[in-house]
């Protein structure tokens, strides 16, 4: 028997993950673990397999071969509803509002297979942390300023009452003082006992509030380790951080 | 101004169009969702338009029901709707999904197989020779209301009042339940829909259910008031309804229901009047001329249709 080491029990573990878009090799063995309440960020420069990542974790791109484990339990082959079921939600690349919808609706569709029961209370704690969503909720999401549809996109994610969040680039496009914001929602939210995979190209900021980190290359985990430690690595520096 | 004529051509419009609309809604719906033109739905209308005679006939036929009228037509649009949405939700499974990510023109030709398989089975085991449901035996013409020019038989109110609630019941449907937003957004975007935990493919076997099992209705519908079937009469429902659903803005609900009544009354007043304006050139076998025209204008000057967004696709 193993000897635990006092680390979080590992809430999601990829192991050996191979991905394809159809002939394309993209995800390369990948291994990668998110513990119970940890906030972890993933890194790697344009079409390293970051999102390709995500979206394997959530079961939207099967993998060819390698396992999805979700708190101890293989759900590779599992449906995205399943998983979803136990425990995961995403705010994904560029928001992906439904525009034609009201914020309401696109709120509710979050909760898509939480119980009827909870639609109100769900609603109620994500009004609290986006108080300014509540005042919106009429409006189609397709009007919304880049800002308000990304403080949309991470309610409609809350609303899942999710044990893990997939965040796939949430301050991509927006103004710095928003993106201070976000990183400040997501500390929230970390605090509240919610793991956090944050996908990031701002290594930086982001490393500055995780945990630990990965960074991909070409499909290939290519670092990995406590985030206070990547952000004093040289390669990474030169890569990622230099200017 | 003879204003009987002119009644009458509204009710004639009416009744048209609350069946074309119907038709336009099970295009509109599938189109929204898979952004393919199901060529073979004038088909299902017409599948349906057999079922519910096959039911009438089943049923002691129109001369001597063994059961109440009311209820006799009951069954035959819930037959037909069952049969057809069973039908559509087998077309999806076995001619579009294999093809879901083929290129556009390969599902457009599987759905031109799918309609003549299904016309060329009718013919098969029913022939080529129109059938009719009788329905003035069924129920007296002069049954009806009678006020001033106003004359309506009552069988017309009860298509139009049953499509209007298909309708209406759709609309519900669409805006107000779970399984509806759904829908809305699996049609705006499938992957996202995805990702919050939809079924994308059971909604879209939904999807094809409920248009299929409408134009089933419409089917029995169109027999009820316009009289005679046969295997063929599919293609012209088909186009007409597909010509309503692009006036009134290709994958929209309201503007379907609108391009429907729109069409059935341009077809009704051209039929009524193309001899007077034309001094008598054409004759009212040219209807279609003007439902055709007013597509082509909309394809060239409106594209998206009267609700629809700009963003639309052409096929
Ligand atoms: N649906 C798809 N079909 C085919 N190839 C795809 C698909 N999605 C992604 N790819 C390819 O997979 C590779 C990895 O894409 P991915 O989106 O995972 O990169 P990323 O790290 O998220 O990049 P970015 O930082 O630009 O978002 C890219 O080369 C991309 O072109
Ligand atoms: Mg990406």
């Amino acid at each position: 028997m193993s000897v635990t080491n006092g680390a979080p029990a590992p809430l999601l573990r990829l192991e050996g993950v191979n991905t394809y878009y159809g002939q394309m090799h993209i995800l390369q063995d990948v291994d990668l673990e998110v513990g119970e309440g940890e906030l972890v960020c993933l890194l790697g420069g344009n079409a390293s397999g970051k999102s390709t990542t995500l979206k394997t974790i959530l079961g939207v791109v099967p993998p060819r071969s390698g396992k999805v484990v979700l708190a101890g339990e293989d759900v590779t082959r599992y449906s995205t509803a399943k998983r979803i079921e136990r425990g995961l939600a995403i705010v994904p690349e560029n928001r992906r509002l439904f525009g034609p919808m009201t914020v309401l609706e696109n709120l509710e569709l979050g909760a898509y297979l939480r119980p009827r029961a909870d639609l109100k209370e769900d609603l109620e704690r994500v009004y609290e942390i986006f108080p300014h969503v509540a005042a919106r909720r009429k409006q189609l999401a397709g009007t919304l300023s880049g800002g308000e549809q990304q403080m949309v996109a991470m309610g409609r994610a809350l609303m899942a009452r999710p044990k893990l969040l997939l965040m796939d680039e949430p301050s991509m496009g927006l103004a710095p003082i928003l993106v201070e914001r976000s990183f400040e929602i997501i500390k929230q939210v970390h605090s509240a006992g919610v793991a956090l995979l944050v996908v990031e190209q701002n290594a930086n900021v982001s490393l500055s509030i995780a945990d630990r980190g990965y960074v991909l290359s070409t499909g290939r985990v290519v670092l990995e380790g406590r985030a206070s430690e990547l952000i004093r690595h040289e390669e990474l520096r030169k890569a990622y951080l230099g200017r | 101004m003879d204003w009987d004529k002119i009644v009458q051509l509204l009710v004639n419009g009416l009744t048209l169009g609350s069946v074309y609309a119907l038709v336009a809604l099970g295009f509109s719906m599938v189109y929204g969702i898979l952004k393919l033109l199901n060529l073979a739905h004038g088909d299902v209308l017409m599948v349906g338009a057999f079922i519910g005679w096959g039911v009438l006939g089943w049923l002691g036929g129109a001369q001597d029901p063994s059961v109440a009228v009311w209820i006799l037509l009951t069954l035959m649009v819930l037959a037909a709707m069952a049969g057809c949405g069973f039908l559509g939700v087998a077309i999806e499974r076995f001619a579009y999904r294999p093809l879901r990510r083929a290129p556009r023109i390969a599902p457009l030709i599987s759905a031109l197989g799918v309609s003549f398989f299904i016309q060329n089975s009718v013919l098969l085991l029913f022939g080529a020779n129109f059938r009719s449901y009788e329905s003035f035996d069924l129920v007296d013409v002069e049954v009806g209301i009678h006020w001033g020019p106003l004359n309506v038989w009552i069988l017309r109110i009860v298509v139009m009042a049953s499509a209007l609630a298909m309708m209406l019941g759709l609309w519900i449907l669409v805006t107000r339940t779970k399984l509806g937003r759904a829908m809305r957004a699996t049609a705006f975007d499938r992957e996202a829909a995805a990702m919050m935990g939809i079924d994308v493919d059971r909604v879209i076997v939904k999807t094809f259910f409920i248009g299929s099992a409408l134009a089933g209705a419409a089917g029995v519908l169109v027999g009820l008031v316009f009289g005679s079937i046969n295997h063929f009469m599919g293609f012209g429902y088909g186009l007409k309804g597909f010509t309503a659903a692009v006036v009134g803005g290709i994958g929209s609900i309201p503007g379907a229901m609108f391009g429907g009544i729109l069409i059935g009354l341009a077809e009704a007043f051209s039929v009524g009047y193309i001899e007077d304006v034309t001094f008598g050139r054409l004759g009212s076998a040219f209807s279609d001329l003007v439902v055709f025209l007013i597509l082509i204008g909309f394809m060239l000057l409106r594209p998206q249709g009267i609700f629809g967004k700009k963003d639309v696709k052409k096929v």
